[in-house]
């Protein structure tokens, strides 16, 4: 008698009634980021020894792909909800804020690891790669993907309308994922910047998924994780004491 | 007694506004039981607290005896709500919304029932067509079977016909008419005033948030209305002492109000003793709107 399949099979077949924008163009957009940037900088730019500056960007592509879709999944379907004010229909039934929560999340991180996994199968045409530990690639994936539908999930019932998101997304999480070391290690950095980047949570998906493919990384993966775990649990309570007081939901 | 809508000093306030200041109220199981008022008068609020929709500030609000806010999940089972705005998900078809709808109640093989749905609201042709490419009558329709996919026991449908055509309109009130013969519970807001004296029972007229009048739709009609009596004589002044309430006369043409068809022979008489000649007579039994004119108008 439970409301949370459906309601997860309603956020999967949103996003799959439109895979040619949700899945196809980030794909894409992930080629394109691979082709220009492992062309322009192969050769002048080596990260660890054994690994080519080609190889290091895939698994940070994959990461960065999926986190943004993660969050754009939960961000733009509750917005639109909202917006529209279809929203009522998930409001007058039964549904626990327990299930609104993990249905969301849920489906967020389904969307994120389908344009991961796209986005993998796409680069291994280009890029010889090989999975060193891949229980620690799928631990990453799966928090960071979390990690992300849960913010898209904040930002959603927090927004009022659209720009709100777009700005949410153009002014903290797209630099937070540029500057996580998707596209160089933070080792290159001056030390202020370095420092830096240990504030950013993104840095630990990031370093932490790539460790998992080259049993390399910038900071020991169990303490990346330790962190990742934590602010999934921090941010989830957040997520869940708004959706149990109905903030921006119910008046 | 279980009393399918019940409301105690039910309270909403939004900041400074007021929008409910202590609405009691209580609903019949089997009712047909019209909410009327003017705008802003809080009658979506009230359904938004009866829903859950909005949390009451004060006071306490059951269907079915289960309270909205301790037992929302089996107030909400008995409820089906068609709101007001013409919301759709443009993602889905018609089959598709219904199903999803049934699914957040926990019912997955609900395919029978969503067909008869389907049937009753003449929605067939349509069942698989994208929400966006329906017309607003048929997104009316959509949404009054969406509030329909669990059988709730009770139904709340507020202002169901603004902006519907009248022949979509007629066939709406007789299948939520059927569904009252049926036994289920009608809670009903419109605008149309003539529809609410057609098919309540009962009736609460609310005004700034306050109920100022809650009887039978006939017992408001008797109390508050009267008769009219149109006449038109064969001179321009009225005979003095006709014991009636004048509320228009010029040009030969009067009218007047009437406590009842009792005043009716008194006028008569007095017009024949003056020996006033009638050339036109006209009638009018009490009406709703008038009682809402005059209801609103006294608070």
């Amino acid at each position: 008698m439970s409301s949370f399949p459906t309601l997860l099979y309603k956020e999967l077949l949103r996003f799959w009634k439109v895979s040619f924008q949700t899945v196809a163009a980030p794909v894409l957009t992930a080629l394109l980021y691979l082709v220009v940037f492992a062309y322009a900088l192969e050769g002048r730019m080596r990260v660890y020894d054994q690994v080519s500056y080609a190889q290091f960007l895939v698994p940070g592509l994959v990461m960065m792909s999926v986190l943004q879709n993660a969050f754009a999944n939960s961000s733009s379907s509750l917005i639109q909800s909202k917006i529209t004010g279809n929203i009522v229909f998930m409001l007058l039934p039964p549904i626990s804020y327990l299930e609104f929560f993990g249905a969301y999340v849920l489906a967020s991180m389904i969307r994120g690891l389908v344009v991961g996994t796209g986005v993998l199968a796409v680069t291994v045409w280009f890029v010889e790669l090989r999975v060193a530990a891949p229980l620690w690639v799928l631990a990453f994936a799966l928090l960071g993907a979390a990690i992300l539908g849960t913010l898209g999930l904040v930002a959603g019932i927090w927004a009022d309308k659209f720009d709100q998101i777009a700005a949410f997304q153009n002014f903290v999480i797209l630099p937070l994922t540029f500057l996580s070391g998707v596209f160089y290690s933070i080792r290159s950095l001056p030390d202020f910047w370095q420092a830096a980047s240990h504030l950013n949570p993104f840095f630990y998906m990031i370093d932490g998924f790539r460790y998992g493919f080259f049993g390399i990384s910038d900071f020991p993966p169990l303490a990346s994780l330790a962190v990742v775990a934590v602010s999934f649990a921090v941010l989830s309570a957040a997520c869940l004491l708004l959706l149990r007081s109905g903030y921006k939901l119910r008046q | 007694m279980t009393f399918a809508i019940e409301a105690l000093n039910v309270e909403k306030r939004y900041g400074a506004l007021q929008a409910l200041a202590g609405v009691s109220l209580a609903v019949a199981e089997g009712e047909f039981f019209g909410l009327l008022g003017p705008n802003g008068a809080g009658k979506t609020t009230l359904i938004s607290v009866i829903a859950g929709l909005a949390r009451a500030s004060a006071g306490v609000v059951r269907v079915m005896g289960a309270d909205v806010v301790a037992d929302y999940r089996r107030a909400r089972r008995m409820l089906g709500v068609v709101p007001q705005e013409l919301v759709f998900d443009p993602f889905f078809t018609v089959r598709e919304t219904l199903r999803i709808q049934s699914g957040y109640f926990g019912l997955r093989n609900n395919d029978a029932w969503i067909d008869e749905v389907i049937h009753h609201l003449d929605l067939g042709a349509k069942a698989d067509a994208n929400m966006r490419t329906l017309s607003g009558g048929m997104k009316r329709r959509v949404l009054v079977a969406q509030a329909l996919v669990h059988r709730p026991p009770v139904i709340v449908l507020d202002e169901p016909t603004a902006g519907v055509d009248v022949e979509l309109r007629q066939g709406l009130w007789q299948f939520i008419r059927r569904l009252n013969r049926d036994g289920h519970t009608i809670v009903l807001t419109t605008h149309y005033l003539e529809e609410a004296e057609e098919l309540c029972d009962r009736i609460a007229m609310l005004k700034a948030g306050r109920i100022v009048a809650l009887d039978s739709t006939r017992n408001l009609l008797e109390t508050f209305s009267g008769l009219v009596l149109k006449l038109r004589l064969d001179r321009d002044v009225l005979p003095e002492g006709l014991g009636a309430e004048v509320l228009a006369g010029e040009d030969g043409r009067f009218t007047l109000r009437l406590r009842g068809h009792f005043e009716l022979e008194e006028v008569l008489r007095r017009l024949r003793e003056a020996g006033a000649v009638i050339r036109e007579l006209e009638l009018e039994p009490p009406d709703l709107e008038e009682v809402f004119l005059r209801v609103m108008a006294r608070h």
